[in-house]
């Protein structure tokens, strides 16, 4: 691991304005992707910024009936949360789908967002990687793919983005909450917020430099049935090669996003109005743009059928 | 000729004198550029972790996970490194009440944190009930990853009873039962090479109290 140095931040605009004027900073939470990436040497910054000491660990009510989930709730926490396993119960599906008991525990909300993909050549230094180091090409394309994605994929990149909550955030529509180094205040649709890689796989987000995660909100809950299915190659403990997170409305409407095949949780709300014509209709049409490659065209069909199997649970 | 005793007392002495020079030319390397707001960085932060039950004042490069700063620093070796990846637990210690990867932690990030490792749950002639049921059970065969299992066995039965769900809890609006299913799935993070899970699974069902 290279040196850093370290400090403690205590309010929110402090630590904005910390990793603005600190050359190579970066914000610390739970630290469990960050200081993985860090021994690798795949994350190299000069500063750490702590922000575990800044509150924002408290689920609240907002007043137009959803809630406003602190940046530093625990994934444990979110997943525990009275509120959420009643009102947005894909969410706490989705938590307690990813990681391990002891990474819950650490890992946060706004943490969890921001995690970087598993692409094995991302975290492979001895090879070309357009993410970790830009312009030196992609060394997936054209290697081991099965884990990959399959929509969304540029030239550039075809890494998937690894996390289970987001897929769930995304269908449940939240919005993330930021403030950044001048202290300005904005909202951002999680559709807007994880990037395409196009030819700038290394710029993930749309967070600008500085900017840091307060909270993320969701909107009131709209009921219906809440599943989150995900398909792996161990039964825990594993990500995810498809996940399906669905909110199912009695009338067979619905919002739906997938994990596990896309550079960012893939949801597509024009395909959503091919619901009620089944998991084959929905599937093409969220998956029309697919290039996959020959090692993980099989996640082409099983996302339909996981949609398949979401639909039927949601029926009985 | 001086007595052994004089000798160990000067050899004492030339390991303060020689490490206090070690110090403070780390010290010195350790002042980096301030940065822009004036600030001093430093590759070194001072930090009091409380270690089963006892403060513990500690002055370390940043870089120090929470396990190195337990086996390196302060010689609590039960704590394990396996991975240093926070894909196995062998390195799952109780903080604050919760268990975590001590492997994916700075230990300057717990100023004023509980730590409890495997030296603090039991001792030889005075086991933590769990530690007993390893033993009675056979829950291990090379023993390396056991502190992480103990830790997290002991930790599970909490989040079960502070109905913390899992990915195998059938309602999410129920009390999560104590089951063999559940300790399974919960148990997820502690990997043991040598195969020991049957065994393990009956401890912690023993120490649960439920039929298996």
């Amino acid at each position: 691991m290279k040196a850093f140095s370290y400090e403690r931040a205590s309010t929110v605009e402090g630590a904005a304005k910390a990793a603005a004027q600190t050359p190579n900073a970066k914000f610390i939470a739970g630290g469990t992707n960050l200081l993985d990436l860090m021994k690798l040497e795949i994350e190299t910054p000069s500063h750490l910024i702590d922000v575990n000491g800044l509150g924002l660990d408290t689920i609240e009510k907002t007043a137009e009936g959803g809630i406003r989930i602190g940046a530093l709730v625990r994934n444990t926490d979110l997943a525990a949360d009275n509120s959420v396993r009643r009102d947005y119960g894909l969410l706490s599906r989705a938590l307690v789908a990813g990681a391990s008991g002891q990474l819950r525990n650490r890992a946060t909300t706004a943490g969890n967002l921001l995690q970087r993909t598993r692409c094995p050549y991302f975290y492979d230094s001895n090879q070309p990687c357009n993410k970790r180091q830009p312009g030196t090409g992609c060394s997936a394309i054209g290697g081991v793919t099965r884990q990959l994605g399959v929509v969304g994929v540029s030239d550039a990149c075809i890494a998937t983005h690894p996390s289970d909550m987001a897929v769930a955030m995304r269908a449940l529509d939240a919005v993330i909450e930021t403030i950044k180094p001048d202290g300005a205040k904005r909202a951002i649709p999680i559709a807007d917020f994880h990037r395409l890689p196009g030819d700038t796989p290394h710029i993930e987000t749309a967070l600008d430099h500085g900017e840091l995660i307060t909270s993320v909100v969701l909107p009131a809950p709209i009921g219906g049935k809440h599943i989150y299915r995900k398909t792996r190659d161990r039964a825990s403990y594993a990500f995810a090669l498809v996940s399906v997170a669905a909110v199912i409305q009695a009338d067979g409407r619905g919002k739906v996003a997938v994990g596990g095949v896309a550079p960012k949780p893939w949801r597509a709300e024009a395909a959503e109005d091919e619901l009620r014509k089944g998991a084959h209709a929905l599937a093409s049409a969220l998956l029309a743009d697919a290039r996959p490659t020959q090692q993980n065209d099989f996640k082409i069909s099983l996302t339909e059928r996981t949609l398949s199997a979401v639909l039927a649970e949601a029926r009985g | 000729m001086p007595t052994p005793i004089q000798l160990e007392l000067s050899r004492r002495k030339l390991l303060v004198s020689s490490a206090a020079t070690v110090a403070v030319a780390g010290a010195a390397k350790d002042v980096r550029a301030a940065d822009i707001r004036g600030k001093a960085l430093q590759n070194t932060t001072a930090v009091a972790l409380e270690v089963n039950g006892e403060t513990q004042h500690l002055v370390l490069d940043n870089r120090t996970t929470l396990l190195d700063a337990l086996r390196e620093h302060l010689h609590l070796t039960g704590t394990k490194k396996g991975c240093d990846h926070g894909q196995c637990g062998a390195c799952t210690v109780i903080v604050d009440g919760r268990r975590i990867n001590s492997c994916l932690s700075l230990a300057v990030m717990h100023e004023g944190s509980k730590i409890q490792t495997i030296e603090g749950l039991g001792q030889p002639g005075n086991l933590h009930p769990m530690q007993a049921a390893f033993v009675k059970h056979d829950g291990f065969q090379c023993g390396y990853c056991t502190p992480g299992q103990i830790c997290s066995s002991v930790a599970v039965l909490e989040e079960i009873k502070a109905n913390i769900p899992s990915h195998v809890t059938a309602n999410l609006t129920e009390q999560a039962a104590i089951t063999s299913a559940e300790i399974r799935e919960r148990m997820s993070g502690n990997i043991c090479r040598c195969g020991a899970y049957s065994n393990i699974i009956d401890a912690i069902i023993e120490i649960a109290g439920v039929p298996a």
